[in-house]
């Protein structure tokens, strides 16, 4: 029993890693059809997010709230990567819709350009930058409807940049100063440290569980819940249904298929920052932190089946259990007394690197039999 | 006001730096006779740029050293050093290509350069065709006696075997299991091998082994296997690359497996660098082996540390690679003086034998192109230190390893031509 629980809490443990960092690309990938292999760095720029909300937190004003900043640093990777991601797609993804081989190229690019920036920028000029990002792109928007169907409204729109621009400067300027470990470039790895209520154990029915994973868990859940939330059940999200599944019918019906793009693809790259928040808090932050998962990422999606959350959602908690069931050598202490070859076999397979082997050749081998993944989207679609 | 007296001060720093520079490349200043040009090959871009740059800087500390002390004096001639900075940009081939650049193209008298083993195994057949000579200063696997490299770091009997001894006789854990971790590498396959070999000749058991493929970070299955295998404590070997042991470190004391409830970790790759990047709240309580630690009590190794910080900035470290490389450096040179010539051949001759003062202890060169070194076990602190615990006197280092089975009973001897890479003890 005991056996059971640990093995599927450290199944459902890995799983969720996968799951919240797949969650952005399946709907990227999934609804949109868009190959960004620029996913990992948003991930990162997620998780370089954390780091300069904890170095914030430590400033003597916010001391205080010092055990909050990973709740805080949620909602602002969120917004960091989904400014970020609605950047790349008003300025590059627009123009190469219905064309992979060059979004898959300029989205490489994009991510080779991310992880320079955040190597040879300092932190505090790159938040500064993010910062003049947000306030360009939304301030115009909160014009009253007067200003913004006036003649002019493109000198209002240039202002309204200018003044994003000085204050991404001054905000720049101020953390550089006041906070000396984000005013220099460094291309080394950086450390999020979990506040304390968040480290060490907790019991459940006599088992001890790391509060990290708990806390993974417990993102990915209400990543999972808001997301199935917003598709099914706002307007926006039944607009976003009805593009993926006609984009020229929805438009002829007065659906404004790029703003749809757009809230699309922002919460898509925004997920992909709280999937940052989430691995920050497992290993260390660096240039390259999000390469590491974006593999993983796609296998999750084609597994599940491209444009099905829930394919996603069961895709990723089957690779975590298969992963710990290989990887950890469970096979042999549930039936300790198999036949020798048997058992060497499983031995042979028992290390985290030939679990990884054997778990996408099981993958490819599934993939043989149903390529469209686990839930295969069903009917016509225009596309095809 | 703040901020305009900062951006002042990195140009004032840039423009010294373009002018340290230029006066790197230019002519001979009045009190040299000559000069003579050296090769630094490293990485300085890429995932190794981080650990390889800080041996840049330390070789680059070393030779203005000497510069400022007179220079290379050969044949009543006072030679200025100057160097070339070569990227090897963490990509195995092109530290080939560079080293044939520089060889052919520069003509360069020695190359000081390399970190990783498979740099080193794509490096050694461009200097063993063309006859040169190439300075490595990192710990490493050993099983390797090359007639035109110089290892300055610890093979496995300098490091990896007093660790263990000290791990199983008189740790808080002695007596214990073992559990190995290690990258998915060659480094690590290899010390694990000598480890168990080693184990088994003590009386001790290693219950597990698990290595975690370059650039994974998920280590959940392996610490339930810690949990399985050793369930009441025991001793951990570790031999996890940079990141990797972030995530490592982090993940374990969350589950549970800390000093405090009898786990205790030996590390072979977290120097003084390492500990500030992971955090030693992480670390704390665990284990490190190595022949040079910043906290050793001696006028040499402050001097060392002293003179690093003044020329690089005091936020920064010295750890055991850098002073693997700031011994080459010196060691090239008074062989070079010895020799009184520049040419390879001679200078390899007289390179045998060589002693250094080293911020370690005295150091001797071996007729196996390794070096005698002192090994210091080391207990992480909480400000980010080792507490040194224990140091052996010097060990002479073993090309061929003796525990482990494939080299069992073999040496290397460059001095003797009837002897040579490998011959039988």
């Amino acid at each position: 029993m005991e056996l059971l629980l640990d093995s599927l809490f450290n199944g459902v443990a890995i799983g969720s890693v996968l799951l919240v960092a797949a969650l952005g690309l399946a709907i990227v990938f999934g609804l949109m059809g868009v190959i960004n292999l620029a996913h990992g760095e948003l991930m990162m720029l997620g998780a370089y997010t954390t780091y300069v909300t904890q170095l914030i937190f430590k400033l003597p004003i916010l001391k205080p709230f010092y055990n909050s900043y990973i709740i805080v640093s949620i909602f602002l990777a969120f917004i960091v990567s989904g400014v970020v991601g609605i950047l790349l797609e008003k300025t590059i993804i627009r123009k190469l819709y219905g064309s992979p081989l060059e979004t898959l190229l300029a989205t490489w690019g994009v991510s080779l350009i991310l992880q320079q920036f955040v190597r040879s920028v300092p932190l505090a000029y790159g938040t500064g930058l993010v910062i003049s990002l947000l306030i360009g792109l939304f301030l115009p928007t909160t014009f009253p409807s007067k200003i913004k169907e006036s003649i002019n409204f493109k000198y209002f729109k240039f202002s309204s940049w200018i003044f994003a621009a000085l204050t991404g400067v001054m905000t720049g300027g101020v953390i550089s100063s006041s906070v000396s470990k984000l005013s220099r470039a460094s291309a080394r790895n950086v450390d999020v440290t979990a506040p304390s209520w968040m480290r060490g154990q907790v019991e459940i029915i006599g088992t001890a569980f790391p509060k990290t994973r708990l806390m993974i868990i417990l993102i990915t859940l209400i990543s999972v819940i808001a997301i199935t939330l917003f598709l099914n059940q706002s307007a926006w999200g039944m607009r976003i249904r009805a593009v993926t599944q006609n984009r020229q019918m929805s438009d002829c019906l007065g659906i404004s298929t790029e703003k749809v793009d757009i809230i699309t693809f922002g919460i898509g790259s925004g997920l992909a920052g709280v999937a940052g928040v989430a691995v920050s808090l497992l290993g260390s932050v660096g240039p390259n932190v999000g390469g590491n998962y974006i593999v993983g990422c796609f296998m999750v999606v084609v597994l599940g089946g491209v444009g099905n959350l829930l394919g996603t959602v069961l895709a990723s908690f089957g690779i975590g259990i298969m992963t710990d069931l290989i990887g950890a050598g469970r096979l042999l202490s549930i039936w300790p007394d198999m036949p020798l070859p048997l058992s060497n076999t499983i031995n042979f397979f028992a290390t985290t690197s030939m679990a990884r082997v054997m778990i996408f050749a099981l993958i490819v081998i599934f993939l043989q039999f149903k390529p469209t993944g686990l839930f295969p989207q069903k009917g016509r679609m225009v596309e095809n | 006001m703040r901020i305009s007296r900062r951006i002042l001060a990195g140009l004032a720093t840039a423009s010294l730096a373009v002018t340290a520079t230029s006066c790197g490349g230019g002519g001979t200043s009045g009190s040299f006779d000559d000069t003579v040009t050296v090769g630094i090959l490293h990485s300085l871009s890429g995932t190794m740029a981080i650990s390889e740059s800080t041996l840049v800087d330390t070789e680059k500390m070393a030779i203005e050293e000497i510069n400022a002390a007179g220079g290379v004096k050969v044949g009543g001639k006072s030679y200025k050093i100057e160097y070339i900075v070569e990227d090897g940009a963490s990509d195995w081939p092109t530290f080939a290509e560079k080293s044939k650049k520089l060889i052919d193209q520069d003509g360069v008298p020695v190359v000081f350069g390399g970190w990783t083993s498979a740099s080193r195994k794509a490096m050694l057949p461009v200097y063993e065709s063309k006859d040169a000579f190439l300075y490595y200063p990192i710990q490493y696997e050993a099983q390797e006696c090359s007639n035109n490299i110089f290892y300055t770091g610890a093979t496995p009997n300098q490091q990896s075997e007093p660790a263990t001894d000290f791990m199983y006789k008189r740790s808080p854990a002695a007596g214990g299991d073992f559990f190995l971790v290690g990258s998915d590498y060659v480094f690590p396959r290899t010390s694990n091998t000598i480890t168990k070999a080693q184990v088994k000749q003590l009386g001790g058991k290693v219950v597990g082994e698990d290595y975690l493929p370059l650039g994974n970070t998920e280590v959940a299955p392996i610490i339930s296997k810690i949990k399985k295998a050793l369930p009441e404590g025991g001793i951990i070997i570790n031999t996890l690359n940079g990141d990797q042991n972030v995530a490592f470190f982090k993940q374990i004391q969350d589950a549970g497996i800390t000093p405090s409830s009898g786990y205790y970790v030996m590390n072979y790759s977290i120097a003084e660098e390492e500990i500030s990047t992971i955090g030693p709240e992480f670390l704390e309580g665990h284990y490190g082996a190595w022949n040079y630690m910043m906290s050793i009590d001696t006028p040499a190794s402050k001097k060392f540390a002293a003179n690093f910080k003044k020329r690089w900035g005091a936020d920064r470290v010295v750890a055991d690679p850098q002073e693997s490389a700031y011994n080459m450096v010196y060691l090239w040179k008074q062989a070079v003086e010895d020799a009184g010539t520049f040419d390879d051949n001679a200078v390899r001759e007289a390179l045998v034998g060589q002693k250094f003062d080293a911020p370690q202890g005295p150091v001797e060169v071996m007729p196996n192109h390794h070096l005698s070194q002192t090994v210091r076990i080391g207990e992480i602190n909480a400000e980010g230190g080792f507490t040194i615990l224990e140091e052996t006197g010097v060990v002479l280092p073993q090309a061929w390893n003796q525990k482990h089975p494939s080299s069992k009973g073999f040496a290397c001897d460059w001095t003797d031509p009837s002897k040579g890479e490998k011959y039988k003890l």
